[in-house]
Formats: structure tokens, C-alpha cells, sequence
């Protein structure tokens, strides 16, 4: 379950430096974020299809995984265009649909799927581990690198715990329903886990002092910035600053 | 999580606490940020790097542990449980929640780059605040009074990070108010689920492990 399902390939996507993605999809998302206009926004779109594209990632998969996360957004095309004020579109029973609330809800869907197509196509074709070098290559700060690097870590030796733990909950005949009964196991799972974690704690860091820990994370992984990364930073640069100007700068 | 099929869907239900990209107006994502960065120092500050390892252990605890899905009724809500993060790590929340939503971004794109410091704050300041309302009381030798405040706790995060989910919408457009009120109205069950989790939960934790709500994360 808790796997990069994107994150291996051999497009040119997946061969760029990680920290030119991180800065491009940092910008991108920004840019597209605080827009407003279709005339900014469709092309939006158009370009992180194309990335997506380039990444060569499996259609089905991706449209899967865009419909996983558009819940919220489903959730607002049920309420916005009913609950808008403006120019009356069609009306489902006693609900008045109006055109500015299809508007703002078509504007965010787009908005929102343009930023979700760009991370797919760009953070998630990186492991996570060069991802977390690269944060640190990026000067963020060591703390937070660290930890995020250590939380995917040991997020899947905690998984498994956790399947050793429901698999045995299972095999006592365990049903999960609406009852205090279910709720209170489901609690203790929680408690389980964390005492679990807190003595695995304990181990892994007398452990790494044994090894020499001093507090640093050292990364084998050497950062070198190609021709074709060097490229695709200054296209994409470019790519939204042109969207920005369409956005704030050209008149209609 | 019975099968992999089937849990999808329910991250497909249960996934309306934390806000999309691509919703919110550029001065509530500049806040978030703002204030987020603000609780993650103040975090870090307290966090020393000998601890890195025991921070990054529990958050992946709770990385895990918000993917279970418990049943109510005929849906299912997954665990949100940021009411025992804050009574476990107080300001080191900051950080370990911010560390799961970005995770979270990038394994399963939920929320993103641009929501992330909104979406920190709604899940890590309701803890911070838990902690300080209801973590002293927990650890009452009267095994009523500290179940309540246990029960209390949960509850009251999972309300508060209800309602600034639903300022965050309020504040980005007027047209939000029926989106806001809504969401809040959907989350009554989760908080009355979460208090029940988190009763037994620390009820557990006082039995097994009691060290582990005495701030044995921060630094010292």
C-alpha cells in the first residue's frame, strides 16, 4: 500500500536532477495556485499533461490516482454551483444551479488537477530518498531533512508491525463493525503501535550510536547538474513565467 | 484495509480533512505558511537531533496508524489522531505532521506543496492546544477524571481542526459557507470516534507504557 508506484522509469523525467523537480513543481504550483484566469489556467493544464506525458507513466494508473484525490473537489461541484449567488443556469428540483458557482468550481477543478498532474509527473517519478538528498542539497534545514528521510524510513518496518498485529487480530476472529467493542481494539492497535515504535526507538538509536551516529545523514547519492537538466529548468522557467503573464499581464 | 481495493475507496470517503490544491486564495495559503513555519520552529527548536530518530519512529507510527480505517455505520472514517500526537510530542508535532503531509503528498497526492503549511496548521495546532488543555489532567491519578480529559482531548482536536478547515474556506470566498458548514457537520461522527480512540488509547498507554505521555520526546 505504501509504495512510489511512479517512481521507476527510464524517461527523461525520471532521469532529471530531483532538486531542478523540486524547484519546478515548487514554482509551477505557486504560479498556478494564485491564478485566477482560464486564459492562465488551461494552458496550465495542457502543460502538466504534458509532463505527464513525458514521464511515460501508466494513463490508467495516473487517472486513478487523480480520481482518488478529487474527493474534496466532487464534494464542492455538489455544493458550489447550488449555493452561489448569480445568473440562473438550470435547476435540479428546489437546488438553482448558477453559472458563476460552475465557474469558480470548474476554476478550481482545473487549478487543482494541473498542480496534482505536475507532482505526479515530477515529485513522484523520484525515490523519496533522493528526494529527501536533494531537500537537503537545497538547504533546507537539517532537521527537517533528516526527519523526513528517518519517517519514510522506518514507515514500512512500522507497516509491517502493523500487519503482524491485525493478521493476529484477524486470526482471533476479529470483525471490524459499528461497536465499542471494535473501537476500543482499534484503540489499542493504536497503543500497540506506538509502544512498539518507542521501544524500536530505543534499539535503533543505541544501535546507530554503536555505528558512530553523530547526528548527520550522510548521502552517497552525488547531485550533478547535466546539460539537459540545465535545459529543462530554464524551459520551464520560462514556461511559467509565460503564465504569469498570462494571468496578470495580458488584457482581454 | 481488508483489501487493497477496498481501502482505496475509503481514503476515497474519508479524505475531506485535508483541504486540496488549487481551493484556497493566496492570502489564507500565505498565512498557513506563515504560521505554520512559526509552530515548526519553535518545534525544531525543541528538538534535538540525538532525537531525530525517535521523532521520525513515532511520526511513522502515526503515518500508519491514519491509514487504518474504522468502521461506523455504513461507511468507514480513517483515524486522524492528532489528538494523541500532541499529547505525546506538544510542539514536536509541528514537525512530525508536517513530515506525514508532505509524505503523504508525494506517495498518495493528498494535499500538496502550496496547502501544505494550511494544512500543517489545522492538523498540529489543535494537538499543540489538546496538549496544553488536557495533558496535565491526563495524567490525574483518578482514573475517571483522566479518561474524560483523554476522551476530551480527542475530540476537541479533531473539532478545532474542523473549524479552522472550514475559516480556512470562509476566509478564500464567502461563496464556502455551505462547503464549510457541511464539512463540519460530516466531521461530528469523526470527533466522537476520535474521543473514544483516544480514551482507550491513553487508558492503554497509562497501563503499558505511562513514560510515553511524560515528554519523553522533547529536549531536556
Amino acid at each position: 500500500m505504501i509504495e512510489e508506484q511512479f517512481a521507476t522509469g527510464n524517461s527523461i523525467i525520471h532521469g532529471l536532477d530531483p532538486r531542478v523537480k523540486i524547484i519546478v513543481v515548487a514554482l509551477f504550483s505557486v504560479i498556478v495556485a494564485i491564478s485566477s484566469r482560464f486564459l492562465a489556467l488551461l494552458p496550465a493544464l495542457a502543460i502538466s499533461l504534458f509532463l505527464v506525458a513525458m514521464a511515460k507513466l501508466p494513463i490508467k494508473k495516473v487517472f486513478y490516482r487523480l480520481l482518488l484525490v478529487n474527493g474534496l473537489i466532487l464534494f464542492l461541484w455538489f455544493v458550489l454551483p447550488f449555493t452561489y449567488k448569480g445568473q440562473e443556469l438550470f435547476a435540479i428540483g428546489p437546488f438553482i444551479a448558477t453559472k458563476e458557482g460552475i465557474l469558480l468550481a470548474s476554476q478550481i477543478t482545473v487549478k487543482s488537477n494541473s498542480i496534482l498532474l505536475s507532482m505526479i509527473a515530477l515529485l513522484s517519478t523520484t525515490p523519496i530518498f533522493s528526494l529527501g538528498h536533494a531537500m537537503g542539497q537545497l538547504y533546507f534545514p537539517d532537521k527537517i531533512t533528516h526527519l523526513f528521510l528517518f519517517t519514510f524510513r522506518y514507515i514500512h518496518v512500522i507497516y509491517k508491525e502493523y500487519r503482524r498485529l491485525i493478521n493476529a487480530m484477524k486470526m482471533r476472529g476479529f470483525v471490524p463493525r459499528t461497536n465499542m467493542h471494535t473501537y476500543k481494539s482499534y484503540a489499542y492497535l493504536v497503543g500497540m503501535l506506538l509502544v512498539k515504535s518507542y521501544d524500536r526507538a530505543e534499539r535503533i538509536h543505541k544501535a546507530m550510536r554503536c555505528r558512530g551516529f553523530n547526528n548527520k545523514y550522510h548521502s552517497l547519492t552525488q547531485f550533478s547538474l547535466k546539460m539537459e537538466d540545465i535545459f529543462c529548468l530554464s524551459l520551464m522557467s520560462a514556461v511559467i513565467s509565460g503564465l504569469a503573464v498570462l494571468q496578470w499581464v495580458v488584457t482581454t | 484495509m481488508k483489501s487493497s481495493k477496498y481501502s482505496w475507496f475509503f481514503l476515497f470517503t474519508g479524505e475531506k480533512m485535508h483541504i486540496s490544491e488549487g481551493v484556497l486564495s493566496a492570502p489564507v495559503l500565505v498565512t498557513g505558511a506563515a504560521l505554520a513555519v512559526t509552530g515548526i520552529s519553535v518545534g525544531l527548536k525543541k528538538m534535538d537531533y540525538e532525537k531525530i530518530p525517535q521523532v521520525a519512529v513515532l511520526s511513522a507510527a502515526f503515518f500508519v496508524a491514519s491509514l487504518i480505517h474504522v468502521p461506523m455505520g455504513p461507511s468507514s472514517v480513517h483515524l486522524i489522531l492528532n489528538g494523541i500526537n500532541g499529547l505525546l510530542l506538544s510542539w514536536l508535532c509541528f514537525p512530525s505532521i508536517l513530515i506525514a503531509l508532505a509524505l503523504q503528498a508525494i506517495l498518495f497526492q493528498f494535499g500538496g506543496i502550496t496547502v501544505l503549511g494550511v494544512n500543517t496548521i489545522t492538523m498540529a495546532l489543535p494537538a499543540v492546544i489538546g496538549y496544553y488543555l488536557f495533558g496535565r489532567l491526563i495524567k490525574e491519578k483518578n482514573r475517571l477524571l483522566s479518561l474524560a480529559a483523554a476522551f476530551a482531548c480527542g475530540f476537541f482536536s479533531v473539532f478545532l481542526s474542523g473549524i479552522l478547515v472550514a475559516g480556512a474556506l470562509l476566509s478564500t470566498g464567502e461563496s464556502f459557507i455551505s462547503a464549510a458548514k457541511l464539512i463540519l457537520l460530516a466531521h461530528i461522527p469523526v470527533m466522537i470516534i476520535e474521543g473514544i480512540i483516544t480514551m482507550f488509547c491513553v487508558a492503554f498507554l497509562k497501563k503499558v507504557k505511562p513514560e510515553l505521555l511524560e515528554g519523553v520526546y522533547e529536549k531536556r
